[in-house]
């Protein structure tokens, strides 16, 4: 059954753009730009894992943790070091930023690593045949892992005193503050979830395909497009999503060159922005 | 190195300079002028060097071609085409915040670089599109370079004059009263979205140009040389870092940015083979931070312009 | 020892002063009101006290210290809560979850806070788990300022409480307001319904262009012939 195929296919992808798309979304809501280096970010919590996975051979479960911890330090370092010194300023400027920060990041990688395709591992995985669908056991792993992370954000956002607060700071930046909200404290936390989430979200994109210098940078537009469609600032609204665009994008093979997949988000972004440029769920949009 | 080699690479330089600072000015009518976001200018920059190109080039197995139209009817059909395909994406984005447009535009520069590589019937793909074939050549036997260059500053000047004008006029004097307070210019019956979208458009057309320009002068273009680093990321930097608003910042910014990214190639050069294509990303990891510096020590830029210094935000 | 004192405070928010050597004082568990026509400066005096303005001449003096451009989050920990007249709710967060934020700087148990915000508006109860962004015009002026009330403040700020509200709504809301300054919490608030506000309050500020115009009891401001004249409207 093709179509069930692809829809798997399509539920892995759009679990990695759902993990980005989340903390795109946050801190374009709490911090109010886009953030155009989210896909490098994701691409160093790949590279990052190579390290412990790959060259020193350790297993997955402890080189993911290191990985998403590794990504959320940088994203840290990242904001404490330059964009908390443009805050204030346009919003522009931080976006511009951004862009630098996305070839400063792709750059060290290929600096280091080269800009050669690699895999984590050698061999080619077996995949599990479940009623005529194929399903390698990564994208198992894949998929469970993508679970686990968006209850333990709903969590978080739902039951922690921070995680409201970013809520509510997403929701509304000006009324935090006057509440007395430690904004400084928020904005960290953010980038805290938007790091972990983007680290993992690189990992699974390197289990799933393959590691190389650009692979985050082209998860990018997709990644826009689920938190336009989600709405800005809404991180339940990146996860449908995420998870609407990798379906989509995956589907489209039955009518159009599998090359063309990131034209499926384009398209999806561009109907958005005519028709209803808040969100699917109604996020805040104004010019 | 001896002198003609030099002369040679100086010519090079120039008019790639003016090339760049074809694409700044586009940039500075649209950013400058009328504060519309674009992020991808690659896509306007590619799209007027393969009309050029294709439309111009003698009749090849690898892409379309054959048409052997003259240069001008080239050039005027990039800028055309490059001029509605910002029309398109103006007229869905413009109510919207600049972020928007921002993402829009870094769209339609992957659209265009993804068709780049797979409709190879129409652009070669990534075997790219040669036997580009340079106007004024053979004119004057000896001095092909020269002449191209002659012909490149000599466009950047009209265009720079252009911009100069128009900046005066009534429309520049609308488009500054939008920029200063869009509430009051719509106020005074002003529609100051249709404005802001006349810029954009226009600044595209300019973009349009410096494609084709680029497409004749290197006469062999592929999906790589339009890689967003080179053609976007570069000319912002040369935007801000000259002063944006500012026709003058912009074409002094494209001459001091493209010595800086000149001097770090030759630096290259100079490293052991091994290391060199680390090396090319060392360089943009040099240009990446030399735009965070600029951004956070001067980020008006050499010549600054009154407006438009990023406000602060509330 | 008044509890807030502004003196001769000018300032703006960019390059133009907006203030012009404003003074008005807030004595404890009083409720004082400033009216005045639009553009008249209202809300602008009091974001000032809030640390949202940039003051270049002036002071602010709340229970005895100077807290002349201090930040909101220092002003709010120090015991004045702010509630502004539009966007003062966080609407995808539920009531409660709204409540819970207004005491994010509190370590303590916030539960009695809690009822006794239930207690002044009734309806909330029901509603608290409900997203604030559903509630009606009404309802969210109450979840506003119970926002504000979670710090149990010593001094209440409310820019126009009443503005786009229905006429029974302004009436319970100035009850409201009342039943909160019975609980001890002094009250400046700015209002455009001039002739209710000043009704219940104790002293009253008008201003206009920015500055001080007149100044009393609310009785002697409401039987002031200028006063009336200028906006009241009758």
């Amino acid at each position: 059954m093709e179509l069930l195929q692809l829809l798997i296919y399509g539920v892995v992808l759009g679990g990695v753009i759902a993990l980005g798309a989340i903390g795109v979304s946050l801190t374009f809501g709490i911090l109010g730009f886009a953030n155009f280096s989210h896909g490098d970010l994701m691409s160093a919590g790949a590279y990052i894992a190579l390290v412990f996975f790959t060259m020193l051979s350790w297993p997955l479960w402890i080189a993911l943790p290191i990985a998403m911890i590794g990504t959320a330090a940088l994203a840290i370092v990242i904001d404490r070091s330059l964009y908390r010194l443009f805050r204030g300023r346009h919003t522009v400027i931080l976006l511009i930023s951004s862009f630098g920060v996305a070839l400063i990041l792709r750059s060290l990688i290929q600096i280091v690593w080269g800009p050669d395709t690699i895999t984590y591992q050698m061999g080619i995985q077996l995949p599990y045949r479940v009623s005529g669908i194929r399903i390698r056991p990564d994208q198992v792993t894949i998929l469970l892992c993508c679970v686990a992370l968006v209850i333990a954000v709903h969590l978080f956002l739902q039951r922690t005193k921070m995680g409201k607060a970013m809520r509510a700071m997403a929701d509304n930046p000006n009324l935090a503050r006057l509440s007395g909200i430690d904004t400084e404290r928020v904005i960290v936390w953010t980038w805290l979830l938007g790091g972990i989430l983007a680290g993992a979200a690189g990992v699974f994109l390197g289990l799933d395909t393959r590691l190389h210098p650009e692979m985050g940078w082209t998860l990018l537009l997709p990644i826009f497009a689920a938190v336009i469609l989600g709405g800005i600032g809404k991180p339940y609204g990146a996860i449908v999503g995420g998870f609407v665009i990798g379906i989509a994008q995956e589907m489209s093979v039955l009518f159009l060159p599998a090359s063309y997949k990131p034209a499926v988000a384009f398209a999806i972004l561009v109907v958005m922005l005519i028709i209803r440029p808040t969100g699917l769920f109604a996020g805040r949009s104004t010019v | 190195m001896e002198l003609a080699g030099l002369l040679s690479y100086g010519i090079f330089f120039v008019t790639l300079v003016g090339i760049y600072g074809l694409l700044a000015l586009g940039l500075n009518v649209q950013w400058g002028y009328a504060g519309m976001l674009n992020i991808g200018v690659a896509a306007f920059f590619t799209v007027g060097a393969y009309t050029s190109a294709i439309l111009t080039t003698a009749p090849s197995s690898g892409h379309l071609g054959g048409f052997a139209l003259p240069f001008p009817i080239g050039f005027a059909a990039a800028m055309f085409l490059s001029g509605l395909m910002a029309l398109g994406i103006g007229l869905i984005t413009l109510r919207l915040r600049s972020d928007y447009l921002a993402i829009a535009t870094i769209g339609i520069a992957e659209i265009i670089r993804l068709t780049l590589k797979n409709e190879t019937w129409l652009t070669g793909g990534v075997r790219g599109l040669a036997n580009i074939p340079r106007p004024l050549q053979g004119w004057l036997p000896g001095y092909d370079a020269l002449l191209y260059m002659a012909l490149v500053l000599a466009l950047v000047a009209l265009v720079y004059w252009a911009n100069e004008r128009a900046w005066r006029s009534p429309w520049g004097r609308v488009l500054r009263a939008i920029r200063e307070n869009e509430a009051a210019a719509r106020a005074m019956g002003k529609n100051s979205l249709s404005f802001r979208l006349q810029a954009f458009v226009l600044g595209a057309v300019v973009m349009g140009l410096a494609g084709a320009l680029y497409a004749h002068f290197v006469r062999f273009i592929s999906p790589e040389a339009f890689n967003p680093l080179f053609a976007t990321f570069l000319v912002w930097v040369m935007l801000i870092a000259g002063g944006s608003g500012n026709n003058r910042g912009a074409l002094l910014g494209a001459f001091v940015i493209w010595i800086v990214w000149s001097a770090t190639e030759i630096m290259v050069t100079r490293l052991p083979e091994d290391l060199v294509t680390r090396a090319g990303a060392l360089r943009v990891l040099l240009i990446g931070i030399l735009l965070q510096v600029i951004l956070l020590l001067r980020p008006q830029g050499i010549l600054p312009e009154k407006p438009p210094r990023p406000a602060r935000r509330e | 020892m008044s509890l807030l004192v502004m003196e001769n405070v000018t300032g703006g928010y960019g390059e133009a002063d907006i203030l012009h050597n404003v003074s008005l004082r807030v004595e404890p568990q009083e409720i004082v009101v400033i009216v005045g026509p639009n553009g008249a400066g209202k809300s602008t005096a009091m974001k000032a006290i809030f640390g949202l303005l940039r003051l270049r001449a002036g002071k602010i003096i709340f229970d005895g210290q100077d807290i002349t451009n201090w930040k909101p989050d220092r002003v709010v920990r120090r015991g004045i809560c702010f509630v502004p007249q539009t966007d003062n709710v966080f609407p995808s967060l539920s009531v409660q979850e709204n409540l819970e934020m207004g005491a994010f700087v509190r370590d303590d148990d916030i539960r009695p806070a809690m009822e006794r915000v239930f207690e002044l508006f009734p309806p909330l109860r029901a509603k608290r788990r409900q997203a604030a962004g559903t509630l009606s015009g009404g309802q969210r002026q109450m979840v506003a300022m119970g926002r504000a009330l979670m710090l149990e403040p010593k001094l209440l700020l409310l820019d126009e409480p009443t503005a786009g509200l229905s006429p029974i709504f302004i009436d319970q809301i100035f009850e409201i307001v009342k039943q909160v300054n019975a609980t001890g919490i002094g009250i400046l608030m700015v209002e455009q319904n001039a002739k209710q506000a000043l009704a219940i309050a104790d002293r009253g500020y008008v201003m206009a262009q920015g500055a001080n115009r007149h100044q009393g009891s609310g009785r002697d401001l409401l039987a002031d012939r200028e006063v009336a004249e200028m906006f009241l409207g009758g």
